[in-house]
């Protein structure tokens, strides 16, 4: 996939394009030049003309430059899960969606819940990836929501974020001691709110799930939990994300919780934004996710609130599921779809259609991401990792789930038609994806 | 008349649900299922319209009486019809759905009817096999043949679909019977209510055109039909209503509750019956009963639906 030589000191300048710098919120012609990896130079000054005769300069031909994207929630596969997922296969699938660094979620088997399996994935990363992968570990042993995980040396160890993947504390108790010991370590809890008494649903209820004859999840199932939560960051002081929201009433108390000053950030998936529950159509499994699809009104809001700023970030909340797990009737499937490759594309969709600003898309995929894990990434500054793409937001294709990069192909864009395609990806000033 | 022959061409491949068909499929099923009940009731009650086909009965949750139903209709027409409760056999040995789907299809069938415990399970098969196929219960979503077959029973004893009050009473959220029977009854003009307890009604129901009632004095008033619907045991000891006793004493159709309805109501049900729970023997098997009725109408709209699938079965 390296497919410019790079020499060790050589110059390297992006010149010719629209910088997008999400913090600035606007875009100026101009480039980037870059040196050992970092952005030394940026802006309308850099063109080709004005570079050292050694430099290896790229036309970038008026396409966007913008920060690498920063996903914070992904299934890497590794370890114990390879039949779906390598890091092999998710970085080449990240480079080439424009993700520079991937947030590798911890219920692998065995789930990251060792300071050693914290290693294992930033030593196979290194040899294996063609992008940035940072643990998140587990908040409890095992994942078993009920004995708090090694914390401290999970994060020394190099954890970025802590969390229990998919499932939630039911335990309230456990929960507020977790936040209290992780507020000691200045570690970030990221929590999946979903009341797993309610888990008996599939898909969203309410009118489609009651003609699809499919028991339905309630929005109230994952206010209900995060309702909880924030009460416990109230008292404990802990710096908390919630992972996954899809739901106007998750979005008013995460709201709320912000305007009374807590430490509280929250995501939400590409899917939530770009798709809604009558996309499941006739049954489509790729479509299953958790949280469930909610309806238009809903995906509405969260389009919203993120244009407002309630929604901090997007996730791509890539899940690799084979066909094994997917040819199944709906109840009996596997949740999840992959999304690494695809999250710029589907995110233009909202761009294209006035719902969003570009810069605020490209923010919620980099910049806030980086500052809510304390990252130099996500920004165009000098001084700053050369994690760059570029991507050109109008060309248009359809979407060939066989050209994947995933070892999966359960993309719920499957033949649809996408607009605006990464063209070049680099991380730490090495070009990692151009497009053919 | 040696064959069932068609009154109007039915349009689709296979009977998935009753969601997607008009008033006028609906109808030339029924009208070819009355054709079917004359044949039923004479002494020679073969026929050669499935001559030389064959008919897979492929039941992955227990019926006695629907699959019963469906190898009458089929041997009636002359189709060989064989029997597989796939419960019992591939799936304990991990086969899944697709994969014996794909088996089936290997062996040529024209026509399978399928019976699932989960929503969608007949679609997704459906996509895989070259026959046709039925749908004869998947989940909690449709149960095309048995809202036919109710169809046609209250049309034969009130003269008239159009315009009745149809309350259909009980565990609304798990019934496949209410959801096909809400779609059939309304495109084919009709009231239709559900009666019973907000633990038992499925959100949003109002919305596929049937009117909402949580007690059976209201939801019974000036109803023509009263449909009851089995209550599962397990549904009954404290996760939807705390006991059948309770169950019975506020949604079980007696003697006292049918006065609500109209005088001349007439009450069904899909069976089986769990009489004392929703139903009251003395109701069951009183004069306004069409209980037996239903079970015989079932043939005869099984043989109409089989008929009709095989107008579009390639002939050569």
């Amino acid at each position: 996939m390296k497919t410019l030589p790079s020499i060790a000191h050589q110059p390297l300048a992006l010149v010719n394009g629209r910088l997008l710098d999400p913090g600035a919120g606007r875009q100026a012609r101009g480039g980037v030049l870059i040196i050992d990896g970092v952005i030394r130079d940026l802006g309308p000054a850099v063109v080709a003309d004005a570079l050292p005769a050694h430099a290896q300069v790229i036309d970038c031909g008026g396409d966007v430059i913008a920060p690498g994207l920063i996903d914070m929630c992904a299934f890497v596969g590794e370890p114990g899960a390879e039949h779906r997922e390598t890091i092999a296969t998710a970085t080449a699938a990240a480079a080439a969606g424009g993700v520079t660094t991937i947030l590798a979620r911890p219920d692998t088997n065995p789930p990251v819940d060792e300071p050693a399996v914290v290693d294992f994935l930033l030593r196979r990363a290194r040899d294996t990836g063609l992008v940035r992968v940072l643990p998140v570990a587990a908040l409890t042993r095992g994942l078993q929501g009920a004995e708090m995980a090694e914390i401290g040396l999970l994060k020394e160890a190099g954890a970025v974020a802590f969390s229990d993947a998919a499932q939630s504390l039911r335990n309230a108790q456990v929960m507020r001691r977790i936040l209290a010991y992780a507020k000691d370590f200045d570690a970030l809890v990221m929590h999946h709110t979903q009341d797993p008494d309610f888990s008996e649903g599939v898909m969203n209820e309410g009118e489609y799930a009651t003609r699809l004859g499919l028991t339905g999840i309630p929005r109230e199932a994952e206010a209900i939990m995060l309702d909880r939560d924030i009460r416990l960051v109230a008292l404990t002081g802990a710096r908390y994300h919630a992972a996954l929201v899809s739901t106007s009433l998750s979005l008013d108390a995460v709201r709320a919780a912000k305007t009374a000053g807590l430490p509280i950030t929250c995501a939400t998936s590409i899917n939530h934004l770009t798709l809604n529950e009558n996309d499941i159509g006739d049954y489509r499994t790729f479509l299953k996710l958790s949280p469930p699809l909610r309806s238009e009104g809903e995906r509405q809001a969260l389009v919203q609130a993120l244009a407002e700023g309630v929604i901090d970030v997007i996730v791509s909340d890539h899940n690799p599921q084979d066909v094994e797990t997917k040819r199944l009737p709906f109840t009996e499937a596997e949740y999840g779809a992959i999304g690494l490759e695809t999250m710029l594309s589907a995110g233009l969709r909202l761009v294209h259609a006035g719902e969003i600003s570009l810069a605020r898309l490209v923010a919620a995929m980099s910049l806030r991401p980086a500052e809510i894990l304390g990252l130099p990434q996500g920004r165009l500054a000098i001084g700053a990792p050369a994690d760059l793409i570029r991507f050109d937001p109008d060309e248009p294709y359809v979407l060939d789930p066989l050209k994947l990069h995933s070892r999966c192909k359960n993309t719920p864009f499957d033949e649809a038609k996408m607009q605006g395609r990464v063209k070049l990806t680099m991380v730490a000033g090495e070009v990692v994806w151009e497009a053919a | 008349m040696s064959e069932l022959r068609p009154i109007q061409k039915f349009r689709h491949r296979h009977l998935l649900g009753i969601e997607g068909l008009s008033a006028a499929d609906i109808l030339t099923l029924l009208d070819r299922a009355e054709e079917a009940i004359e044949v039923s009731r004479q002494i020679e009650k073969k026929r050669a319209t499935l001559r030389g086909r064959t008919l897979i009965n492929l039941f992955f949750e227990a019926s006695t009486r629907t699959q019963s139903s469906f190898e009458l209709a089929g041997k009636r027409l002359g189709a060989d019809v064989m029997n597989m409760s796939v419960s019992t056999s591939s799936v304990k040995k991990g086969e899944t759905l697709i994969d014996t789907a794909m088996t089936l299809n290997a062996m040529r069938p024209d026509i399978i009817v399928v019976r699932h415990a989960q929503a969608g399970a007949v679609h997704l098969l459906a996509k895989k096999v070259d026959c046709a196929v039925v749908n004869a219960g998947d989940g909690a979503h449709e149960h095309p043949t048995q809202a036919l077959l109710d169809a046609l029973t209250i049309r034969r004893n009130k003269g008239r679909i159009e315009g009745l009050t149809v309350a259909i009473c009980g565990d609304i959220l798990h019934s496949r019977v209410a959801r096909s029977n809400i779609l059939l009854l309304s495109t084919l003009g009709a009231r239709v209510r559900v009666v019973g307890p907000s633990t038992l009604m499925p959100v949003g129901i109002e919305r596929m055109g049937a009117e909402c009632f949580l007690d059976m004095k209201s939801g019974l008033e000036d109803a023509d039909i009263v449909m009851m619907l089995r209550l599962q045991r397990e549904r009954m000891s404290g996760a939807f209503v705390p006991s059948s006793r309770e169950y019975f004493r506020t949604f079980g159709l007696d003697a006292e509750k049918l006065r609500y309805a109209k005088k001349d109501a007439l009450v069904m049900h899909p069976g089986p019956m769990n009489r004392g729970v929703e139903i009251d023997s003395s109701i069951a098997d009183g004069p306004q009963s069409l209980i037996r009725e239903q079970v015989e109408m079932g043939v005869a709209v099984r043989m109409a639906v089989l008929a009709a699938l095989a107008e579009h079965l390639p002939n050569d």
